[in-house]
């Protein structure tokens, strides 16, 4: 099967590493991957501060440049979400509705696309360890994956999976959220690591980078010894 | 006359008092919670709940659809049944019509059950004006009467005070000298309301939902106030938004079921009084005048528009009590009587954005209030909407942010720039890096690391590993 990887801009520049583990992860479940060099950012962070227009070309840029693949598969739920939403942006735009349809359709988040589409749930992980996991609100209610990233952390034999207290709650991140609205982000991420640390757990695992920085930088600002994991860090330990 | 709370205040400093405001905060997270698994819970027990959910969107889209045909057979209806219909187009009309009727009668004392719509046009500062004393019957709204404290929810319009505070407020207007138990304060509060009813001269209601098909007014209650005060006075005025009504009484059980389910996890409340005007020959009680105030205020400018479903509300509050800004904010930093989610999608609508334009942004976008909405409005989709109009179409965001996102998307749709930043990325943010973070970043990042830190790019962007790693490849083929 050939898949073309959507790393997001925020995995390429900050975490190298989940890319690299996605492929792996893919490559083990017999994929062919690609990277299709000319993607750039799904074009959320305009798009959700009201600059639809700007926003627009960088949409456009990752039609293009997904055009010819076959699968596209994410490791975020919020960015794949975006792709999602590309036919209701472009619903009046007879150019670029069909291909926004198209780009649409073909993509995945990766647990989904491991669950949903590969029907697998046990990778093979040999990962140990106590792990709380974050639905994070993009995942779950944009891109409504719920189970495919608890059935795969719960069939990794060495994973204990502790329930995070208001999981479904948001960690505060929202794109610029965290920087217009400061005040009110921060008490949000102080009550989402107030639960983390209440799960005693070793690890918090999500498949959304953008909050596991903000939880994880709130933690390390507490100086709490919680380590962070994307999901496919868990997933492709060998 | 205004939607506005504490307006004295802005956006920050309201957001400051409320993140502050430790004992509301305990308050509504412990509500929060209560409200949101009784919710869930009754869903559940209902079974079929995105069924249930999808039928009241189909209903509050075809009403709103069809709202000229049902708000005129519910006049005609309401005044077949003996009472006057009054369309106000504004505040002003609505509180000029009702001062009318309550000088015309020589009311002394008005008695009201809760009505959102009434604090949307300052209904009570209007009656006080002329001489008339306003007693709230709604525990909550009673409370915040005798605190001169504006609502900070829509069900639960006290929700920010504790029962301590409750005890205060009693102890300090009404020489309250119990305890702070809530059965206590609660038997309090009857004892004096009662007199109030039986004394008040003119009824005031809101209106849940009004029947087109039969002109009647339905409210929804837990404490049996309204039904009070729509039987004991000799006059009675209701008053409702335009876009509270329903075609029949099926689609009344199917709507009702979904908003004392939504709203407080309750298969019914303790009382669903649906009543239909003036007292008849053969009837025992009810008044001898009735009048339905209808309001627009602004809400037909919203047919039509991209915010149409916004009118679909039932006000059941889910989307206020599943929002996680709202839990550290309070009610009160919304500035407006209509607070969390819907109050941020509909303030703006209603009274303009040249005061609530902070309201669209109070939102991380996490969509719990569109999982949460009964009649299933996609909340955070308008909010994206209102950034869209204040950002792209009005243009009133700072110049510096405009410029921000015009490079963004230079930068985005140009794959060689964006190359070649991710590379560069770890070299600009150097200077603020230590140990592979940042704890005290420039420009923007500065409101980011004030409450956590920033990991630095890291030391090879993924592009290149791949890069490298297909060489690699090519080189062992």
């Amino acid at each position: 099967m050939k898949v073309s990887l959507f790393i997001t801009c925020m995995c390429d520049i900050f975490s190298s590493n989940v890319g690299k583990d996605t492929v792996e992860l893919l490559e083990s479940q017999n994929c062919d991957v690609d990277f299709p060099e000319k993607q750039t950012c799904c074009g959320q962070p305009a798009f959700n501060s009201g600059y639809t227009k700007d926003a627009k070309k960088a949409m456009k840029q990752m039609i293009k440049a997904f055009e010819h693949s076959e699968y596209v598969v994410g490791p975020s739920g919020s960015c794949v979400g975006m792709l999602k939403e590309y036919p209701k942006i472009f619903s009046d735009d007879a150019e670029w509705y069909d291909k926004a349809v198209e780009l649409a359709n073909k993509s995945y988040e990766i647990t989904q696309f491991l669950v949903d589409v590969l029907h697998v749930t046990d990778v093979g992980s040999t990962f140990t360890g106590r792990v709380t996991y974050h639905p994070s609100c993009h995942m779950t209610r944009i891109l409504g994956v719920k189970e495919a990233p608890v059935k795969l952390l719960e069939s990794v034999p060495g994973v204990e999976l502790i329930k995070l207290p208001l999981g479904e709650d948001c960690c505060g991140f929202g794109g610029t959220f965290s920087v217009k609205n400061s005040v009110i982000s921060g008490e949000m991420v102080k009550e989402k690591v107030r639960h983390v640390e209440e799960t005693k757990a070793d690890y918090l695992v999500g498949g959304d980078m953008a909050c596991l920085m903000n939880i994880g930088g709130r933690m390390t600002r507490e100086g709490l010894d919680v380590k962070v994991k994307h999901i496919t860090e868990i997933l492709n330990t060998r | 006359m205004s939607i506005k709370v504490h307006e004295e205040l802005s956006y920050k400093e309201r957001v400051t008092d409320g993140v502050e405001n430790d004992f509301m905060r305990q308050a509504v997270s412990s509500a929060q919670e209560r409200l949101k698994k009784g919710r869930l819970q009754a869903a559940e027990e209902l079974g079929d709940w995105e069924d249930w959910r999808s039928l009241g969107e189909e209903i509050r889209s075809h009403t709103i659809e069809h709202l000229d045909f049902y708000l005129h057979q519910l006049s005609e209806q309401v005044e077949k049944n003996g009472g006057h219909v009054f369309f106000a187009q504004t505040a002003e009309e609505a509180n000029d019509y009702i001062k009318n009727v309550v000088k015309k009668k020589d009311g002394k004392k008005v008695v009201k059950s809760k009505s959102m719509v009434s604090e949307e046009i300052s209904l009570n500062e209007a009656l006080t004006d002329i001489g008339a004393e306003v007693v709230e019957s709604d525990l909550g709204e009673w409370i915040l009467q005798l605190d001169d404290d504006p609502p900070s929810h829509i069900v639960a319009p006290a929700l920010h005070k504790d029962r301590e505070g409750i005890r205060q407020t009693f102890a300090d207007k009404k020489g309250y000298d119990q305890t702070n138990k809530p059965e206590e304060l609660a038997l309090f509060a009857r004892e004096q309301l009662r007199k109030d009813f039986l004394a008040a001269d003119i009824g005031i209601t809101g209106c849940n939902f009004a029947v087109a098909e039969s002109g009647a007014i339905t409210l929804v209650t837990n404490e049996g106030n309204a039904r009070l005060v729509s039987a004991i006075p000799e006059t009675q005025i209701a008053i409702m938004g335009m876009e509270r009504i329903v075609p029949t009484w099926e689609e009344l059980d199917i709507l009702v079921s979904l908003l004392t389910r939504a709203a407080v996890g309750q298969k019914l409340t303790s009382y669903i009084t649906s009543f239909t005007g003036t007292r008849l020959e053969n009837e025992i009680d009810g008044p001898e005048e009735f009048h339905l105030v209808i309001l627009d205020n602004g809400r037909s400018k919203i047919i039509g528009s991209e915010f149409q479903s916004a009118l679909h509300c039932i006000r059941c509050a889910a989307c206020i009590n599943v929002c996680p800004v709202y839990r550290h904010i309070g009610g009160h930093a919304y500035g407006s009587i209509y607070p969390g989610p819907i109050g941020a999608v509909i303030t703006p609508l209603l009274d303009g954005y040249e005061e609530h334009e902070e309201l669209p942004y109070a939102s991380t976008l996490c969509a719990a209030c569109t999982e949460a909405c009964p009649v299933k409005i996609p909340l955070h989709e308008q909010l994206i909407r209102h950034r869209e109009i204040i950002a792209d179409r009005q243009k009133r965001t700072p110049k510096l942010e405009r410029m921000m996102m015009a490079g963004f998307a230079q930068w985005a749709s140009t794959p060689a720039a964006y190359q070649l930043s991710a590379k560069m990325a770890r070299t600009a943010l150097k200077p603020w890096s230590k140990d592979e973070t940042i704890t005290n970043g420039p420009g923007p990042l500065k409101d980011w690391t004030v409450n956590r830190d920033l990991p630095a790019p890291g030391k090879q962007t993924f592009r290149s590993w791949y890069k490298q790693r297909e060489k690699e490849k090519k080189h062992d083929n």
